[in-house]
């Protein structure tokens, strides 16, 4: 295989002038050893997932519920709730994050050991939901990576169990020699920032922000 | 080659001072030589305290409270409650939303008793409009309140169990809990967030059959009841890790301004139901348990039987359930049936009105208290006649109810303020709100 170059974007108008990225892949590819390996480890993990769920609202309700007899999660090897965060392989924000809680879900994510996944259960959790206002993180993929969404307010039980099947699903594609899967991204030295400051600015502008709508109607 | 180390450890007193203080154990380490590698800490205790934090992401705080603790060995000397991890601006929200829209975050806020905070909310803005509701509605929405009292306390037990080291009722409280689900479902479309009610009437009338389903979980339910009390109320381990914590005598629950079942433990036999009666509650027959000694076990007791008596009312709605339509005949507030809104000018008049601007009650303001399954719940709401509130409050039990921890855990076990914790039946969504 050796040195290959991809162009970072398939369409053709980009093709040309955007910026090209290199990588390096091991040599002698995926060979049936390492693909039957990827798949005994896959399979491992996939099926004892130990979850560390952060409740905060209402979803931890039903997230609750998902893990009580009637759906019953130990069926998915996930019934040993870790609630420490350095056990624990995969993220479940069950609830709404405000900006009081984000510095906490940040860095519960970084005590993680790798490999680790992150679930993002409701609405809340993946978008802000209904709170669409000045107190509560519009998605907590602006603050952690997020592999599965599931939508709902609440979502059902079998709703988390689908994405919870999915997660799996993804897990069952990982291959080893894949070197930048767990890569994370780095802040910025100078600014110590993971995003640049002028982008910030643009995402925490106030959109469609309910609180600034006018009280129009008389 | 590293020397080995050995440590040695003395365990020679039964880890209690003569004045009764947990003694700290003297651990010695040294070398080969047998030199000790440090001074061995000092025996004495006092003014030696230690900080330690609870939360805010920890299972037994149920939610996002974070306590930070002052402990002098394993005893608590104070105990600081830090709330606000879940602050979401319900109140700010609904300045910017009509009355029948505020309704889905009634849901949100008590998310553990959503349908009863439907009805909080929907008597409190009939009030504001000067609303009088039919007689069906009355019975649905008390049915509407005890079934969500008693999924409230379902929650409370089987959490509470697993904090204090017992899963199984957390088991059985749930599998009561689905029961209770399907028949929301049934009725309203949602599990958990339910909007069932609106100003003037409810969402939608219960479905043919239901009350069936609500006769079978009535006379089901009883038996989990049974189940867990038998489990629980003499079992040792229980009864050990409840009794006697936490107390508040009544005076100082009535100071601290406590309400619901932690109040009644202590012996005040206070429930909005009786005295401040709603929804027609004076004409039904229930009691108020009232506990007394205002401890852990109390709160337990007190809360079961509230549950029993929970079942007596659903037993009367069943039996009194009238015929008869379900929402107001009032154009200025419910939305005229389909067939006319696309027949009739008048009805389509309203129709848009209503979806458009929202109805609007007089100018004036009104506070009304339920109670919920935490305490005494009340909404305060300021109208300048428009169709939104000018100020929308909550007053939330649990954030009351939780002024008293520092107080409770004073003097007890770390393991214990768990337990006294837990006793308070918290929910983060409504005290940070
Ligand atoms: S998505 Fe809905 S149910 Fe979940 S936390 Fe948000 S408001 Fe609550």
């Amino acid at each position: 295989m050796g040195l290959t170059s991809i162009p970072h974007s398939a369409s053709p108008e980009n093709a040309s002038s955007g910026p090209e990225i290199i990588s390096i892949e091991p040599k002698g590819g995926d060979g049936w050893v390492t693909t039957r390996l990827d798949f005994l480890v896959n399979w491992g993990r996939s099926n004892s997932l130990w979850p560390m769920p952060f409740g905060t609202a209402c979803c931890a309700i039903e997230f609750m519920a998902t893990a009580a007899s009637k759906f019953d999660l130990a069926r998915f090897g996930m019934e040993r709730m870790s609630f420490s965060p350095r056990q624990a392989d995969v993220l479940i924000c069950a609830g709404r994050v405000p900006f009081k809680l984000a510095p906490i879900i940040r860095r519960i994510w970084q005590q993680m050991p790798q490999p680790k996944w992150a679930i993002s259960m409701g609405a809340c959790a993946s978008t802000g939901g209904m709170f669409d206002n000045y107190a509560v993180v519009q998605g907590i993929d602006t603050i952690i990576p997020v592999d599965v969404y599931v939508p709902g307010c609440p979502p059902r039980p079998e709703g988390l169990i689908y994405g919870i099947m999915m997660l799996q699903k993804k897990i069952m594609t990982e291959r080893m020699s894949n070197k930048s899967i767990r890569d994370e991204m780095e802040p910025d030295p100078s600014s110590k920032l993971y995003i640049p400051a002028s982008r910030i600015d643009e995402i925490s502008e106030p959109f469609g922000n309910s609180v600034h709508q006018t009280r129009s109607a008389p | 080659m590293a020397t080995k180390r050995t440590i040695e450890v003395e365990l020679s007193t039964s880890g209690l001072t003569r004045d009764g203080k947990p003694q700290r154990v003297p651990l010695v380490t040294g070398g080969d030589t047998g030199v000790a590698l440090a001074e061995p800490p000092s025996l004495e205790l006092d003014g030696e305290h230690m900080l330690i934090n609870i939360g805010p992401q920890h299972p037994a705080t149920h939610g996002v409270l974070r306590l930070v603790l002052e402990l002098d060995g394993e005893t608590v000397v104070r105990c600081i409650p830090h709330v606000g991890y879940l602050h979401c601006g319900f109140e700010k929200i609904g300045e910017y939303r009509q009355y029948n829209q505020i309704i889905p975050w009634t849901d949100r806020e008590d998310y553990l008793n959503s349908i009863g905070n439907n009805v909080a909310f929907a008597l409190g803005a009939e009030r504001l409009f000067g609303i009088e509701i039919t007689e069906r509605c009355k019975v649905l929405r008390v049915i509407a309140m005890e079934l969500s009292r008693i999924a409230s306390h379902l929650v409370w037990l089987g959490t509470t169990c697993i904090d204090i080291g017992a899963f199984t009722p957390f088991l059985w409280s749930f599998q009561e809990r689905e029961n209770i689900y399907n028949l929301l479902e049934g009725w309203v479309g949602a599990r958990l967030t339910t909007s069932a009610t609106r100003v003037g009437g409810m969402a939608a009338d219960i479905p043919d059959k239901w009350l069936e389903g609500l006769r079978g979980f009535v006379s089901t339910f009883p038996k989990t009841i049974y189940e867990v009390d038998r489990m629980l109320t003499k079992n040792a381990i229980w009864v050990g890790r409840t009794i006697g914590l936490g107390v508040m005598s009544p005076d100082e629950a009535l100071n601290y301004g406590l309400s619901g079942p932690m109040l009644r433990a202590s012996g005040v036999a206070y429930d909005v139901r009786k005295d401040f009666p709603y929804l027609d509650y004076e004409t039904y027959d229930f009691d108020v348990p009232v506990g007394t000694n205002g401890d852990v076990y109390d709160r337990f007791l007190v809360r079961v039987e509230e549950l029993r008596q929970s079942v007596r009312i659903l037993e009367q709605c069943i039996k009194r359930l009238p015929d008869g339509p379900v929402n107001v005949d009032d154009p200025r507030v419910i939305l005229p049936p389909k067939h006319k809104a696309t027949s009739e000018m008048e009805s389509m008049i309203h129709h848009f009105k209503n979806v458009m601007e929202g109805p609007r009650p007089p100018v004036g303001e009104c506070y009304v208290a339920v109670e919920s399954p935490k305490g005494e719940k009340g909404y305060y709401f300021v109208s300048d006649g428009t169709s939104k509130p000018a100020r929308w409050r909550i007053r939330p039990p649990s954030f009351v109810n939780l002024s008293a921890i520092p107080k409770m855990v004073e003097g007890h076990l770390l393991s214990d303020v768990i337990a006294i914790n837990a006793s308070i039946d918290i929910v983060m969504g409504e005290i940070d709100r």
